[in-house]
């Protein structure tokens, strides 16, 4: 007891000297020490008051204030371990405070904050806390922080004792109204809006006050508000915008206030506050109905109307378009009593009435704006759209009627698909009340004028009209149909301009798979017909050519399972029938072939059943005919030798690719285990013709096989493509035979491609000793072969797929391998090589070692390659000869050309003083990909960039006269970038530039003088008004 | 500015579609080959498949600088209308004359109503978007098409006299609007 009672002594000494330092010495410190006291049992609060006792009842308001600061303080990191005795102690002590003098109040204020948050609060304190701030007060003449702290007690109790505010009634809004009365601070209108908010969202009584709080919160509408740069504290002006819209658009009980306001500042100078009101009438529309719209709805048409055929503005088009849509929506949903008339049809009627006549004047400005109006006003609900589209689709058939010309054809076929879209969105057509229906003859008769009308433009209506039209179920007939697919035949095979054809044909593509038994039955017979039919003719290669139209067309048609199996027989007898042909133009033919076989491949991807039907028919099928032509071609026959050229291979690639990809694991296992044994074998048994004159093999050795070398490029096109978890069977003897092939093949095609297959493969091999072997090997066949001899290029090909198949990977191997490129680069011999391989290394690769053939890349390849190979190309450059240089530098512009541009930013200052060197570099590649890299730098890092001003601008000038078109394009375009540097750092360049680039304005090229005129208009007006 | 200030002149103009973008050729970008030799160009000239060998030379070169030219102007602003001049035909291809070989322009610009009070302001426009724009051997002559505005001759005769077009170009109210009109929209 004695230990005790000489302990709690000592303790109340402690706790005394501590609030002694506090109060009279100034230590802010000594808060924390009380607090922690409080907190470990030494003290309690009650004898903290004591104390602070005579501190407290000091004479001195600064003495009073200091004290309770302290007691507040503690109060804050304390209270939740308070009795609930205390804190009912504590309230009316601090109550009572807050009639003390104005010194004192924050930190009572600091106080009561904190025993808001207490949760043993007794009941009816909230609400005697509140009264008495509400009564002693005056809050606006307080400082920002502690009018925060205020909201932060409303706050708190809101969300503790809601049920106790609400038996406040009206008096707590009303008292809170007082409080927000005058805010300025944006930090405190956040919260105070989010107070608002709450008191409508949760039900708390307005009583009669409705306007004042609207008042208290709409007098800040529109927001104006701008952030003070450098701003701690980070709120937008958009944060307030969201804020304050969302109190405003909360409660209908505001609307007969909101909308005149809304619509007077729709009225207004300012773009935002238009904005603002039209974003704000949208969002009330949401929660609005007719009862609130009702008296306003004319003059928020009138004023919308004026808006949107006055304003120059998009966004305010848009938004414009927007609020109408959502206020007939609005008027859509609104649940009517008995007696009431529907606003909606007047309101339409209202929008009829205004827009119609203009839609009937094709070539005038406001036909458009009329156009969208009534489009937004329909889309809102199909009630809105029937009344509008009874009245409006008849006028424009009967204007296009009227309106012979082409360019008004146009603009009314355009707005009746706008309407047409509009149907599509509510998906079929109710048969008794759609308009549409009831029109279904002259629509068709005007979409089907239209494509066959001269104007190229007027066709491209009518085919996106078709297929909205097609889309739309149950609207066209079986009769209709047949005429449609005609049309679209006609246009894809016939009409002259390209665009149109090409439109068809996606049209046809996007039809076909709801209509499939048309399209099947009359459009790819009559396609197969016009292929045959067309064969004797001589036609030229032209891609208009009516031959390629109908390959083209059969492709862009088979978007349907069934469609593709009539489409991919036909392709392929054609492409037989072209190979036995052989003919001056049959390597275009069979190029185009592959090209549409491709298109086919890439539309059955996600349809399991077509993928595998697709692999299935036709892999093998071409392989038989490369087999074939490849032993013909060793037999000395010349007949289908078109096949084997490498334009034709490289067609073929993407084919066999895009009809592996997606094979599931099961199925590509079996094709695998085919395609294998066939080029490490000569396995042929499950080619479709598989008798041939000798055996298939690749991989031996012989003069005579040149040819069958060539067709790794399929095994590459098969092999790299499949997915990684599908086991490849004698992956090693395969991997051991395309590194013989690629490092001995004198074909640079065939080594290359090897290399590639090689490469493709080992990126996703699994980690381990098979890999590390082979890998092993792969670098004893490339070190003796860089070295010397006569296969060194060939040795740095596959040493440039292999180091892009492990850096891709992140493989431990692939920085020595980068390092021997680095090397490679001062090589009189293979320097140039070298350096045009890091833009293989750090481009996406068509064929190979992509995601899309499962490759294993890793997202980041790129900056960390960066990261790791930057500064030795830096150092290799300054330790370079003077005839290898432009090696360096051509790397390094590739790495960088390949940076993502954030990036790029970043690593800039430490580069720009290189890329500057590299502007006075005489290779063309150089120049290119550096003025490449500076322009986007010149837009994304002006600040840096004016620290060159001077070499920047004597640079760009001179290489506007290269010799290269490209390179004169590029530095305009760096010249027009600069214009986007501090006009102060320009000026005194201004009229230097502006005669420099009168030359160019006079280039041969059209192309470069197109570039002058844009760079040289900029600059003009550099420090201009009205810039 | 729009939607504020006075009513619009002419609220509801004519408008005529943008010709769009001019395609690029292969022989276009190749670097050897001087433009003023363009097949595209006098594939126009001729229509379908003829004229493909005839009417190289002058004629050509004549129909690429002028294509040039419309391109020029076609895209400025209407000091007024939320448009180009071409979308209110106030310039149209017809009505620009190029000479390359003796460097001349002529053109002829059309105001969207005879007491347009932008006349003046659009020629000069089109006239200052001309200097900044072609070689300097170039003689420059813009002006209203006959007989389309009321005070057409006074609005020429300010156009055709140097000093004045200098020293409206000195005046930084007038130079901000012709600015504006010549400024990429937004």
């Amino acid at each position: 007891m004695a230990a005790a009672a000489a302990g709690d002594a000592a303790g109340a000494a402690v706790l005394a000297a501590s609030v002694r330092d506090f109060v009279a010495g100034q230590q802010d410190g000594c808060a924390a020490e009380v607090a922690a006291g409080v907190k470990d049992g030494s003290w309690t609060v009650l004898q903290l008051v004591e104390a602070l006792g005579s501190c407290l009842e000091n004479t001195d308001p600064r003495m009073r204030g200091r004290g309770i600061q302290l007691l507040s303080q503690v109060l804050l990191q304390c209270y939740s371990h308070l009795q609930e005795k205390e804190v009912l102690h504590l309230v009316l002590f601090y109550e009572n405070r807050l009639q003390d003098h104005h010194l004192v109040i924050p930190s009572v204020l600091q106080g009561l904050r904190a025993l808001s948050m207490c949760e043993v609060l007794s009941p009816g304190l909230a609400v005697s806390v509140l009264k008495t701030i509400f009564q002693e007060v005056h809050v606006q003449s307080l400082l920002q922080l502690d009018r925060h702290t205020v909201y932060s007690i409303i706050t708190n109790f809101m969300s503790t004792k809601q049920e106790e505010l609400k038996g406040l009634g009206a008096d707590f809004t009303f008292g809170f109204i007082q409080v927000m009365d005058g805010e300025k601070d944006p930090r405190n209108l956040l919260v105070a809006f989010q107070i608002v908010r709450d008191l409508i969202a949760k039900n708390y009584a307005l009583g009669p006050f409705v306007e004042e709080l609207f008042e208290v919160t709409s007098c800040y509408f529109p927001i104006d508000f701008t952030p003070p740069p450098n701003d701690p504290h980070g709120i937008q002006r958009e944060d307030l915008i969201l804020s304050l819209r969302a109190v405003l658009a909360s409660t209908t009980q505001f609307a007969e206030f909101l909308l005149p306001l809304l619509i007077e500042k729709l009225d207004s100078d300012l773009q935002s506050a238009k904005l603002d009101s039209l974003q704000t009438l949208t969002a009330c529309c949401a929660i609005y109905g007719q009862k609130e719209l009702q008296e306003f709805l004319p003059s928020l048409w009138s004023s919308l109307r004026r808006e949107v055929f006055q304003t120059a503005s998009e966004k305010v088009e848009a938004e414009c378009l927007a609020a109408l849509h959502a206020l007939s929506a609005c008027l859509s949903r609104s649940v009517l009593s008995s007696d009431t008339e529907d606003l909606l049809d007047s309101f339409l009627s209202n929008i009829l009435q205004d827009c119609r006549h203009h839609l009937c004047e094709p070539d005038m400005k406001l036909v458009w704006p009329s156009a969208k109006l009534l489009q937004a006003a329909a889309g809102a609900s199909l009630r809105a759209y029937h009344c509008v589209t009874h009245n409006v689709l008849p006028l424009l058939l009967e204007q296009y009627t009227k309106h012979p010309q082409s360019s008004q054809r146009r603009t009314i076929l355009e707005m009746l698909l706008g309407f047409l879209e509009l149907q599509q969105k509510w998906g079929h057509v109710e048969e008794d009340e759609s308009a549409l229906l009831s029109l279904q003859g002259p629509v068709c008769s005007v979409v089907f004028s239209a494509l066959t009308d001269p104007s190229v433009q007027l066709q491209l209506v009518g085919i996106r009209a078709l297929t909205v039209l097609g889309s739309l179920q149950g609207f066209l007939s079986p009769s209709d149909l047949e005429l449609v697919v005609d049309h679209l035949i006609r246009l894809a095979l016939c009409e002259e301009d390209s665009q149109s054809s090409e439109a068809a044909m996606e049209a046809a593509g996007s039809l076909a798979p709801i209509y499939p038994k048309v399209f099947s039955g009359r459009m790819v017979p009559r396609l197969e017909e016009e292929l045959q039919s067309e064969w004797e003719e001589e036609s030229s290669g032209e891609p208009h050519s009516p031959r390629q139209r109908c390959l083209q067309a059969l492709a862009a048609v088979s978007t349907h399972p069934s469609i593709v199996r009539e489409t991919v027989p036909v392709l392929l007898q054609h492409l037989r029938k072209v190979q036995k042909e052989s003919k001056a133009r049959s390597r275009q033919d069979m190029v185009s072939v592959c090209q549409s076989l491709h298109r086919v491949a890439l539309q059955c991807q996600q349809d399991e059943e077509s993928c595998w039907y697709f692999h299935q028919t036709v892999v093998p099928c071409l392989l038989a005919m490369a087999v074939q032509a490849a032993m013909q071609e060793s037999t000395h026959l010349l007949l289908g030798k078109a096949l084997l050229e490498e334009e034709v291979l490289a067609a073929m690639v993407p084919v066999i690719s895009a009809a592996t990809t997606h094979l599931s694991p099961e199925l590509a296992a079996q094709s695998v285990s085919h395609v294998v044994p066939l080029f490490l074998d000569g396995e042929v048994s499950f080619l479709p013709q598989n008798s041939f004159p000798c055996s298939f093999q690749p991989f031996e050795d012989g003069e005579c096989l040149e040819a069958q070398r060539r067709l790794v490029a399929l095994l590459m096109a098969f092999v790299c493509s499949l997915p990684r978890n599908v086991a490849i069977p004698q992956q090693e003897r395969l991997l051991r035979e395309l590194l013989a092939l690629s490092c001995s093949c004198n074909c640079p095609f065939t080594a290359t491609t090897a290399a590639k297959c090689f490469a493709g493969l080992v990126n996703k091999h699994p980690a381990g000793q098979q890999l590390d072997e082979i890998l092993q090997l792969a670098v004893n066949r490339m070190e003796p072969g860089l070295a010397q001899g006569p296969c060194r290029t060939q040795a740095l090909t596959l040493l440039l797929w292999v180091t892009k198949a492990l850096v891709l990977r992140y493989h431990p191997l692939s920085s020595r391998l980068t390092d021997k490129l680095l090397g490679l680069l001062g090589d009189a011999e293979l320097g140039a090589a070298t350096a045009d391989g890091f833009f293989l290394l750090m481009a996406e690769s068509p064929d190979v070692l992509h995601k899309g053939c499962h490759a294993d890349v890793r997202i980041m390849f790129r900056q960390r390659f960066f990261t790791d190979n930057v500064p030795k190309l830096v150092q290799g450059f300054h330790g370079a000869g003077p005839d290898v240089k432009a090696n360096y530098l051509k790397a390094l512009s590739h790495v960088l050309n390949h940076l993502p541009k954030p990036v790029l930013v970043t690593e800039l200052p430490t580069l720009l003083p290189l890329l500057l060197e590299a502007l006075s570099c005489s290779d063309r590649v150089v120049q290119l990909s550096t003025l490449s890299c500076l322009q986007p730098l010149l837009l994304e890092a002006p600040q840096i960039m004016s620290l060159h001003v001077n070499t920047l601008v004597t640079k760009f000038l001179s290489l506007t006269s290269s010799p290269t078109m490209a390179v004169r394009i590029a530095a305009l375009r760096c010249a027009h970038a600069l214009t986007s540097l501090p006009t102060t750092v320009l000026l005194p360049y201004k009229a230097r530039v502006i005669r420099a680039l009168a030359k160019p304005l006079d280039d041969k090229k059209r192309l470069v003088r197109k570039e002058a005129v844009a760079a040289r208009g900029e600059w003009f007006l550099l420090g201009s008004p009205g810039r | 500015g729009p939607g504020g200030g006075a009513p619009l002149e002419n609220a509801n103009p004519l408008i005529y579609r943008r010709s769009g973008e001019r395609p690029v050729t292969a022989r276009e970008e190749d670097d050897e080959l001087p433009d003023s030799i363009d097949d595209r160009e006098i594939f126009d000239r001729g229509g379908p498949g003829r004229g493909r060998r005839a009417g190289r030379g002058r004629a050509v070169q004549l129909r690429s600088a002028f294509l040039n030219a419309a391109n020029l102007i076609r895209s400025i602003n209407d000091p007024e209308h939320p448009l180009t001049l071409e979308e209110l035909n106030v310039v149209e291809q017809v009505r620009v004359k190029v000479n390359d070989a003796e460097s001349t322009v002529a053109v002829e610009f059309t105001p969207t109503i005879p007491h347009c009070s932008m006349a003046t302001l659009i020629g000069l426009s089109i006239k200052v978007k001309l200097i900044r724009s072609l070689p300097e051997r170039f003689k420059l002559d813009v002006h209203i098409t006959p007989g389309t505005h009321a005070s057409e001759h006074a609005v020429n005769k300010q156009l055709a006299d140097k000093e004045r077009v200098a020293a409206a170009l000195e005046n930084s109210h007038l130079l901000e609007v012709v600015n504006q009109c010549l400024s990429a929209r937004s």
